[in-house]
């Protein structure tokens, strides 16, 4: 293994897809990611692309699910050794049929008070951002980025 | 997230303070509609410089009442945005279609 690569930190959390752990959920990738000392715009930029990957799990996951107990949130992170903050948020929700549709701009199954640019924002502040989703089967997803401008 | 809302020489003025997410503008949309719906202001001027935190529900937030206030003719606009929450604004193009407005001692 490489030295820059080695994993110095990872937490999980499971939490239920209820919206009041929006702000909690922002709250535990903040708290986690400071440890890598991050400026102020690379804290928001994560707490806001964690808030949408958790706002889809709560707004769409579990719309048809009735079983409340069923309806959870899993977070899971880590940092390696030169400052590569990875976060997954993943529900066990009715997954996405056209991954590619949804991640376009403005698109939203959510109603008009939605705005659709919950991926864009997610993509555009990260530096990578990757979705596994199975219609049925629930869906990843896996947000990095550097923190530390000195690591990049 | 709280909301204060009042007129100033006929303008609404809407200042909201804390985070905006899916969660915290539950009720706070039905309320602003309410209030937009009772007055019928020429300009709402929505106040964010109190928002510590905006993700997409914001723009949702405030695509949806600039859609309501368009359907009256009537004018919006956003006044001292925090930085991040400008950032925000602008990519998704909300500063085409609403100006937004950095006065800080109004």
């Amino acid at each position: 293994m490489k030295k820059e690569n080695k994993k110095l930190n990872s937490f999980s959390c499971t939490f239920p897809a209820k919206s009041v752990n929006e702000g909690f959920s922002r709250g535990i990738v903040s708290s986690f990611c400071s440890q890598l000392d991050p400026t102020v715009e690379e804290l928001c930029d994560v707490k806001t692309a964690v808030s949408e990957a958790v706002t889809n799990c709560i707004v769409h996951a579990y719309k048809y699910e009735t079983d409340e107990r069923k309806k959870k949130i899993v977070i899971k992170g880590e940092y390696t050794e030169n400052g590569c903050l990875k976060i997954s948020v993943k529900d066990n929700g009715c997954g996405m049929e056209n991954v590619e549709k949804a991640m376009e701009p403005m698109y939203t199954e959510g109603g008009e008070e939605r705005s659709g640019m919950g991926f864009s924002i997610m993509k555009c502040f990260t530096d990578k951002l990757s979705v596994k989703s199975k219609k049925g089967a629930g869906t990843t997803v896996i947000l990095k980025k550097y923190i530390g401008k000195a690591n990049k | 997230m709280k909301m204060k809302t009042y007129f100033s020489e006929g303008n609404l003025i809407v200042k909201l303070d804390g985070e905006i997410d899916h969660h915290s503008i539950k009720g706070v949309r039905e309320e602003l509609d309410d209030i937009i719906g009772a007055s019928r202001p020429k300009t709402m001027i929505l106040e964010l410089s109190g928002i510590d935190f905006m993700d997409s529900s914001g723009l949702g937030l405030v695509l949806g009442r600039y859609r309501k206030l368009s359907e009256t003719g009537s004018e919006m606009l956003i006044k001292n945005p925090t930085r991040e929450t400008e950032r925000i604004l602008k990519m998704a193009g909300v500063d085409k279609l609403i100006k937004i407005i950095n006065q800080k001692d109004a």
